[in-house]
């Protein structure tokens, strides 16, 4: 029981620490508008937390941006553009398909190539060696039989 | 003789990442500014709140846009670089006071010397977010024409000052 509260409470302080203020939007599809937009950008400060999870300055200061842009009837494309316009794309968690983000998108699927054709040429190897065995056990066993053969008959050279 | 050579390249190529990772500065976000326009802004200046200072009244001059803080601790440490690089009066240097009381913001002034020409505040932080200050401090070079030429990001040094700083003022100050 002492236990599971503790791991409650760690649980819930997470919850308590995250950046929450209270907003009021005229719909629900603003409202949606601003949860998409607050988890998909970035916080510059904390670089690994979207600026709905950071509790920093900066991350509030842009959810307020996202707020009132929002309130003024902006798209989410719009917003989108403001934030790169200042901070570039890596404000955005999912960076747009360019020449400088290629690698990123690319990368990957390189990667995965690299590793089938691997995969591959290790099996074909591991099979045409497996042929090879069968093939000299072959021998072997036709050699045995000459053997055997010329062991019962002697030799009638 | 594959077989020894080839944890040899593996570790090679591991350590050749590794060391490029070791000099990489993620923390260090370029900035889409640069070469652009300076953004505009219009903000009451932190000594006389009742007047106002804009871009455009910067128009044909050099300036330096420094964005600092009473509250940051490596303002602190680069502030007396800025006092000497105002002694050299290369170019204008105005100051973004950043999400700062303006009575902490005089105070810091008036213990550790003032190197800007004027600083402007910006309380709420919204010069900072069209700026796209995300840590202070931070040193933007514009043009005569208004236009951003280069961004620093975290505290100038002395060697900042003398290899990039210095020489790109000169250049753009040597241009019409």
């Amino acid at each position: 029981m002492k236990y599971l509260s503790i791991i409650l409470l760690l649980i819930l302080s997470g919850i308590a620490c995250a950046g929450v203020e209270y907003r009021q939007f005229a719909n629900s599809d603003q409202q949606e508008a601003y949860e998409t937009l607050t988890s998909e950008l970035r916080c510059l400060v904390c670089q690994n937390q979207t600026i709905a999870d950071s509790n920093a300055e900066l991350a509030a200061d842009l959810r307020r941006q996202v707020y009132e842009m929002l309130q003024q009837g902006k798209s989410k494309q719009d917003i989108a553009q403001f934030m790169t316009d200042r901070y570039g794309d890596f404000v955005l968690y999912n960076p747009p398909f360019k020449a400088k983000t290629g690698v990123l998108w690319i990368g990957p699927v390189v990667f995965l190539l690299i590793g089938l054709i691997v995969v591959f040429l290790f099996a074909r190897r591991k099979k045409t060696a497996s042929v090879l065995q069968a093939n000299t056990g072959n021998e072997n066993a036709e050699k045995l039989a000459k053997i055997r053969n010329l062991l019962e008959k002697g030799d009638q050279s | 003789m594959l077989k020894y050579l080839l944890p040899l390249l593996l570790f090679t190529v591991l350590a050749v990442f590794l060391a490029l990772g070791l000099n990489l500065h993620p923390g260090e976000i370029p900035s889409p500014l640069i070469n652009k326009p300076a953004p505009a802004f219009s903000a009451p200046k932190l000594q006389t709140p009742a007047e106002k200072l804009s871009g455009a009244d910067l128009k044909g001059k050099v300036w330096l846009f420094n964005v600092w803080a009473s509250w940051c601790a490596s303002c602190r440490s680069e502030h007396p670089i800025l006092n000497q690089l105002a002694q050299q009066k290369a170019a204008i240097i105005v100051g973004l006071n950043y999400k700062d009381e303006p009575e902490a913001a005089l105070g810091w002034l008036a213990q550790l010397g003032n190197p800007y020409d004027v600083s402007i505040m910006d309380q709420d932080g919204r010069i900072g977010i069209d700026w796209g200050v995300y840590g202070v401090p931070e040193t933007f070079v514009i043009d005569k024409q208004g236009v951003v030429r280069y961004k620093h990001t975290g505290p100038v040094t002395p060697d900042d000052v003398q290899q990039v700083f210095l020489p790109l003022i000169a250049k753009l100050q040597a241009k019409n």
